[in-house]
């Protein structure tokens, strides 16, 4: 199982090695994003996909190889400086402000309030309308999935072409991954995605590529349909069986 | 305790301190004790909300922060000296010109401490970031180092803070006693209170520091240098305590080198009562310990102090994070 190589890599990232701690969590992680595809990184708990975000946005710094963001190398670069290259994160706790309010959580991520920005914010309303809805309310107020969308479509105020997103269904019931899958394949149109993903109802309805990950290593990748078809290597790597 | 009791609660405690003791004194009396205790209120104010902002943006326990308000105060007593000596503005009768040298003194002095702010963060805060327990013991240090510094510069004996001519004496309206220096203090006060307000509600920039107080790590990974606003809240927090500390010396008329240790312990009240990290906290926290204090210790001397240390626990009992949550 090998993903497509002919299109040039949007991200690279080339046996990455990160300690948190005294812990070596990342022991050589590699894979590639090509653009117009959605890229999913799988695994148990504790196989580092999160540590892998986290070393591409800066937020952890790699001991050993190299990350490449459309052929430049972030991988000793602060955080702040890969945001601005057109990197967008969904961390796992979805990272709001919710003393801030819907629309003041926009305003902070955003790099530039001019007509452009404006008109991206009218986009993404428009795939989220609750958010339009509660648009001066605070973000602590909103349910799970509005929560949750509101961390995935804030990054996208910005022009960006990659965006990380780090399990987005954590705690949201069945009918709210529904529809959180409905408005991510929406805004597959406007950004590339990586995405970590625990439930591989989600994972599968979503991906194209994928990544398995275990004990900070990439083990195996390949195409989304094939996983989904392979029942001994969903058991094997990610402990499902069965139709999911 | 009931949510909507917990929701009552602060307005019920602000009202009691504000009106409990017109039972025990006579209404002149209070009405001038309660100027008094604003003024004390707006002061506690400046010096708490840097620290305030200090905590609830760096996460970082500033205990030099008393040291940061005696250098505010000792800065403030040279630029005086200084300007007066060539400008005569201090003593002139005209009010315009006392309030020209004592602004003018305040941001001498606030922009002095906030380059000392940033020297300290820089050299010795940044290295324990992310340790509380690393950011007292270093902080105390820091404190002691800059006490000795004022020792060394000034002396080690209190000096007689100036004051501008028209700031010193009182009204008399209707047989009550305004202080006149208390009242510009207030104004004063609440001039840069709402100033802070501005900033932090209505501006790009206030805005990127209320989101980092809740999480710095997000408005980093959002494309804003972090490390540039730290700088900066530092900067704003040490000179609000310096120019906390230029006007407690006008109001107290005094400074020494160790002033700063005493008014520490009433901001770390104050903002802990409001909230760390809230700037409206910071602000009813401070009138809140300025009014209760000052009457107090018109009818009780001796406990004027352990009331507000009464005030702390009563709070925290009920709320533990204080009275306002962070970033508000």
């Amino acid at each position: 199982m090998e993903v497509d190589l002919v299109a040039e890599p949007i991200l690279k990232v080339e046996g990455i090695h990160t300690f948190i701690g005294k812990h070596h969590i990342l022991q050589g992680v590699s894979f590639d994003v090509h653009p117009g595809k959605v890229t999913v990184l799988l695994g148990r708990n504790g196989a580092g996909k999160t540590t892998t975000l986290r070393s591409i946005m800066g937020l952890l710094s790699p001991s050993q190889g190299t990350i490449l963001f459309k052929n430049q190398a972030i991988h000793h670069m602060k955080s702040f400086d890969i945001a601005r290259l057109g990197i967008g994160f969904v961390p796992e706790d979805r990272g709001l402000f919710n003393l801030l309010t819907v629309e003041e959580n926009f305003r902070v991520a955003m790099f530039q309030e001019d007509k452009s920005t404006q008109q991206r914010v009218e986009t993404i309303l428009e795939i989220f309308p609750d958010l339009k809805r509660f648009w001066k309310a605070k973000a602590g107020i909103l349910s799970g999935g509005q929560k949750q969308m509101l961390a995935i479509s804030r990054p996208l105020v910005n022009k960006n072409e990659l965006l990380l997103i780090d399990e987005p269904s954590k705690g949201l019931a069945p009918i709210v991954i529904d529809h959180l899958i409905e408005a991510v394949q929406k805004l597959q149109e406007q950004t590339m995605i990586i995405l970590v993903e625990q439930n591989f109802y989600m994972a599968s309805s979503l991906g194209n590529d994928f990544y398995i990950f275990d004990d900070g290593r990439t083990v195996l990748n390949g195409q989304m349909e094939e996983l989904i078809r392979n029942e001994e290597l969903k058991k094997k790597y990610l402990g499902i069986s069965g139709t999911t | 305790m009931s949510p909507q009791w917990r929701q009552w609660f602060p307005k019920f405690i602000g009202f009691a301190i504000f009106l409990l003791p017109l039972l025990f004194i006579n209404p002149k009396t209070y009405i001038t004790l309660t100027i008094s205790g604003l003024a004390m209120g707006m002061l506690l104010f400046l010096v708490s909300s840097g620290f305030s902002l200090i905590f609830g943006f760096l996460s970082v326990l500033n205990l030099a922060h008393g040291a940061l308000f005696a250098w505010g105060a000792y800065i403030g007593f040279t630029a005086f000296s200084l300007i007066n000596k060539w400008t005569g503005w201090g003593g002139s009768n005209s009010i315009f010109s006392n309030m020209l040298i004592f602004l003018l003194v305040l941001m001498v002095a606030g922009i002095g401490v906030a380059i000392l702010g940033v020297v300290t963060e820089r050299l010795v805060i940044r290295p324990v970031y992310g340790s509380h327990l690393f950011q007292i013991f270093i902080t105390v240090g820091a404190m002691i180092v800059m006490e000795e510094l004022i020792r060394i510069v000034w002396g080690p004996n209190d000096e007689v803070m100036p004051v501008p001519m028209n700031f010193m004496g009182s009204w008399d309206l209707f047989d009550v006693v305004i202080s006149k220096y208390p009242l510009i203090a207030i104004v004063i006060g609440l001039i840069i209170y709402f100033g802070i307000y501005t900033i932090l509600k209505k501006t790009k920039l206030g805005l990127i520091v209320r989101a980092g107080v809740e999480n710095p790590e997000m408005v980093q990974v959002m494309g804003h240098n972090i490390y540039r606003y730290f700088t900066g809240v530092f900067a704003a927090g040490s000179a609000l305590a310096a120019i906390g500390g230029g006007m407690w010396a006008t109001f107290v008329k005094s400074i020494n080198p160790a002033m700063g240790g005493e008014v520490i312990v009433f901001a770390l009240i104050v903002a802990i009562i409001g909230g760390l990290g809230s700037m409206t906290g910071s602000v009813v926290g401070a009138l809140m310990v300025g009014l209760s204090y000052n009457y107090v210790a018109y009818l009780i001397p001796k406990a004027a102090l352990g009331i507000t240390m009464l005030l702390l626990v009563v709070i925290l009992l009920i709320r533990p994070t204080g009275l306002f949550k962070e970033g508000t």
